[in-house]
Formats: C-alpha cells, sequence, structure tokens
C-alpha cells in the first residue's frame, strides 16, 4: 500500500518538479527512509534469532529462534530491497528471493524438528533455572576432567 | 544520495557477516547433529541475504540470479542431509520410507 503510494507519486513527480517544488528529492529521501527502517528492523531480528540459536538451552528453543531469522528477518530485508530498487527487473528476482525463502524456510524448520523428534531427542521440560555465573565457574573445570 | 544508500547497505551486509561467524559457533559446536543442521540452514538464509545486500553495493543485480539459486540449493540441501541421518542412505524413495523405521530397526 504504501510501496503503490511512493511508487505513483515518484512518478508524477517530474511534472510536479517543474512547478518549482524539490518533490522528487523529497520523496527520494522519504523512500531512504523507509528503506533505511525495515532493513534495520530485519537486521535486528537476524541478530535476535542469532544469539536465540547460540544462547537458548535446547534444540527445540533454538528452533524457534531460527525460524525468526529465516522468516521475518529475511522478509523484512527483502522488503527493504525491494523498496529501494523500485519497479525493475531486480524487484522481481528480489520478489522471487522472498517468495521462495517464505516457502522453503517454515518447510525446512518443520522438517529438522519432525526428524528429531522422530530420532527421539526429548525436550526440556519443567522449570529452567539459568545457571549463575558462580556454577559456571564451578563446575566448568569439573565437566573438562570428566 | 546513492553513496548514502551504498554505505548503508555495506554496513548492513557487514552486520549480516558477523552474524553468520556468530552462528558458526553453534555449528562447530551444537550438542546434537540437529543443531547443526539447523546452524547450516540458517547460515544458508543468511547468505543468500548476504548475496542481495552485495549485489547492491556494487551495484551488479546480476547476482540476484545466484541469491535465488542458493535459496532453493539450500532447502533441498537440508531435505538431503536430514534423509541421509535418518535413512543412512540416500536411494530410499520417500512414498516407501514409512514402511521401514529405522528405530525399530536399531532397537
Amino acid at each position: 500500500m504504501i510501496l503503490a503510494l511512493v511508487m505513483a507519486a515518484a512518478e508524477t513527480a517530474p511534472h510536479a518538479e517543474s512547478a518549482g517544488l524539490p518533490i522528487g528529492a523529497i520523496l527520494s529521501v522519504f523512500r531512504m527512509i523507509v528503506v533505511v527502517i525495515f532493513v534495520v528492523a530485519g537486521l535486528f531480528f537476524v541478530l535476535a534469532g542469532t544469539l536465540g540459536v547460540l544462547r537458548l538451552p535446547d534444540f527445540y528453543t533454538r528452533m524457534h529462534a531460527a525460524g525468526i531469522t529465516d522468516t521475518l528477518g529475511a522478509e523484512l530485508i527483502l522488503f527493504g530491497l525491494i523498496v529501494q530498487s523500485g519497479f525493475t527487473q531486480t524487484s522481481a528476482k528480489l520478489g522471487l528471493v522472498a517468495f521462495f525463502l517464505l516457502l522453503t524456510s517454515p518447510t525446512a524448520t518443520h522438517a529438522v524438528a519432525n526428524a528429531a523428534h522422530q530420532a527421539g531427542l526429548k525436550p526440556l521440560t519443567g522449570r529452567y533455572k539459568a545457571p549463575s555465573l558462580d556454577d559456571i565457574l564451578d563446575t566448568a573445570p569439573e565437566d573438562e576432567a570428566h | 544520495m546513492e553513496h548514502v544508500m551504498a554505505y548503508f547497505n555495506l554496513g548492513a551486509a557487514f552486520f549480516l557477516l558477523v552474524s553468520m561467524v556468530m552462528m558458526l559457533g553453534r555449528l562447530l559446536g551444537g550438542p546434537t547433529v540437529y543443531d547443526r543442521i539447523l546452524a547450516v540452514n540458517s547460515f544458508g538464509t543468511k547468505t543468500v541475504l548476504f548475496l542481495c545486500l552485495f549485489c547492491f553495493v556494487i551495484d551488479r543485480p546480476d547476482g540476484l540470479d545466484i541469491a535465488i539459486l542458493y535459496s532453493l540449493m539450500n532447502f533441498i540441501a537440508t531435505i538431503a542431509v536430514l534423509k541421509f541421518f535418518r535413512y543412512q542412505a540416500l536411494d530410499v524413495s520417500l512414498e516407501t520410507a514409512h514402511i521401514t523405521k529405522p528405530n525399530e530397526d536399531a532397537s
């Protein structure tokens, strides 16, 4: 919706510029702001998913974090790039990439979860108590000894 | 204006590279094989995003074809590796695969 409005306004911009208003420059800045918002939001979700995969305690919770990266972060970054490129062949290819990622990423995540469940990997249940720093420092050398 | 967006895309691509290096930690130190497969899958998605951003940085949109190809190949590779670790072979027909249950054979 917003994208269509920006594109429609960008087409009429050269005619309005002859009237003295720098609408083209204003729309360029507006499009840049939209691109920065979408790409930065996508990068935030990518970083959140990566930290989740690194830090969460269980395979199934890690998979939940990886799903965030594969769908929401990727789609936001690709949508930002589509707005940046405008109505060109490039944006069509980016749309194809976004479509394929939207199809294949949840399917792959589901397949990994199904395979792990079929293989008998048990999820963590019950209340999870995060280890304190003293526990990590005390038990780490003993784990190494085992 | 174009220079500003080029530098912004370059910064975003560098951010993705940092995220990919962090994902290597789970890939190398995952306790189970499924953690590693998940890390490889997520790494591939980030590679597709990095390719798209890098094509915008160098202003050559030809590389987007490679991004499309990689996004499809990543999915097929994940399914193939999962099938290999479940059936211990790749030439198992998926139509008849549900008849043989490898867990019961192992036990």
